[in-house]
């Protein structure tokens, strides 16, 4: 599952960070110059950071002035890829802008498909409260519910559900062939990520559409899915193929 | 051991549950409306404890201060575990937003 949740985090985050400007500039300046950081931005990693300082590209989808007290801070709300340093974002703007600027405070709200509103959101006290419950309550309510199964993290992923005739195969490195599939989410095409589930949820792993969604559902054989990784371990599901004789 | 429930209808309800999380209102279409045997595989809130925590995650509010390496490891240390993740971490010393996964 580990794997998996590797899946999710390099996927898209939303951020909202403080910027502080060192001089005053128009509103509408800035509006100007955060546009211009719209779409695709290099960045070299910085000195401190975990990851080889290359200069890498980073896509940002969206830049939203949230509040401008017209002299120093400005409050920014950022979309982009997993990857991209709000440090050097602000960085780079009071560069452009010619005042300099520096990164004051930072907040993701989002990674993948969990926002901060989704719900799901748990406090380390609320995890300390789970735990000394279970310990020593012996219910272990409170700790289902700060956990949640690893499936919520592939949401965003269409999703093929696969019988339970064909789970098996696919776990021993099988391609997922038409007749294994109970149901498709609509939308996908040929190449996309996919998310496998069973019938009841389980996520089997993730593979790649050898055809778009509708295909699928109109076809009667062929390769519907390549499985890329499979997290579901083996033997959950009983074996449907048959042996080979001798 | 198994017990007997209508692992069909719940596994449908589950899944509808994982699109809700980010809003994924695309729907699903059916091949093969099937039963799925309860015998095999949970739902996956049914899991028994261990495995529930195995398979499962933790969308962790983190307190500004401790890196999110800090954070996990307590949580491991809570939870006695031997393996866990986070997403996510660019710049260890800094304190971030959230997110941590166990597994």
């Amino acid at each position: 599952m580990t794997r998996i949740i590797g899946t999710v985090m390099h996927s898209t985050k939303e951020y909202v960070c403080v910027m502080q400007l060192h001089r005053p500039v128009p509103q509408e300046r800035l509006l100007e110059v955060l546009k211009m950081f719209e779409g695709e931005v290099y960045q070299r990693p910085p000195l401190r950071s975990s990851v080889k300082r290359a200069l890498r590209t980073r896509r940002i989808y969206r830049i939203e002035l949230l509040e401008y007290d017209g002299e120093r801070y400005a409050v920014l709300r950022v979309d982009c890829d997993a990857g991209t340093y709000m440090r050097k974002l602000c960085w780079d703007i009071g560069l452009i802008l010619g005042v300099g600027a520096h990164m004051r405070e930072l907040r993701r709200i989002r990674t993948g498909p969990f926002s901060e509103d989704s719900g799901l959101l748990v406090r380390m006290q609320d995890l300390a409260e789970a735990i000394y419950r279970w310990k020593e309550e012996g219910s272990d309510d409170l700790l289902r519910r700060v956990i949640v199964p690893g499936e919520l993290s592939v949401c965003h992923i269409p999703k093929v559900i696969v019988r339970d005739t064909a789970v098996e195969s696919l776990v021993h490195g099988a391609q997922l062939a038409v007749p294994g599939v109970a149901a498709v989410e609509e939308g996908f095409g040929k190449g996309d990520l996919v998310a496998l589930l069973t019938l009841k949820g389980e996520l089997i792993g993730l593979g790649r559409a050898e055809m778009p969604w509708n295909e699928i559902l109109e076809s009667k054989r062929g390769i519907a899915v390549k499985p890329a990784r499979i997290i579901m371990e083996r033997g959950v599901y009983p074996r449907a193929w048959k042996k080979k004789e001798g | 051991m198994t017990e007997e429930y209508d692992a069909t209808s719940e596994g449908r309800k589950f899944i509808e549950r994982i699109k809700a999380v980010c809003g994924n209102d695309r729907k699903l279409h059916f091949k093969f409306d099937e039963p799925t045997d309860p015998r095999y595989g949970y739902v996956p809130p049914r899991r028994p404890l261990d495995k529930y925590i195995n398979y499962g995650l933790i969308v962790l509010d983190k307190p500004p201060g401790p890196t999110s390496h800090e954070v996990v490891a307590w949580v491991k240390k809570m939870l006695n575990l031997k393996r866990a993740g986070h997403g996510g971490t660019l710049e260890p010393p800094i304190p971030r937003g959230r997110g941590a996964g166990i597994s």
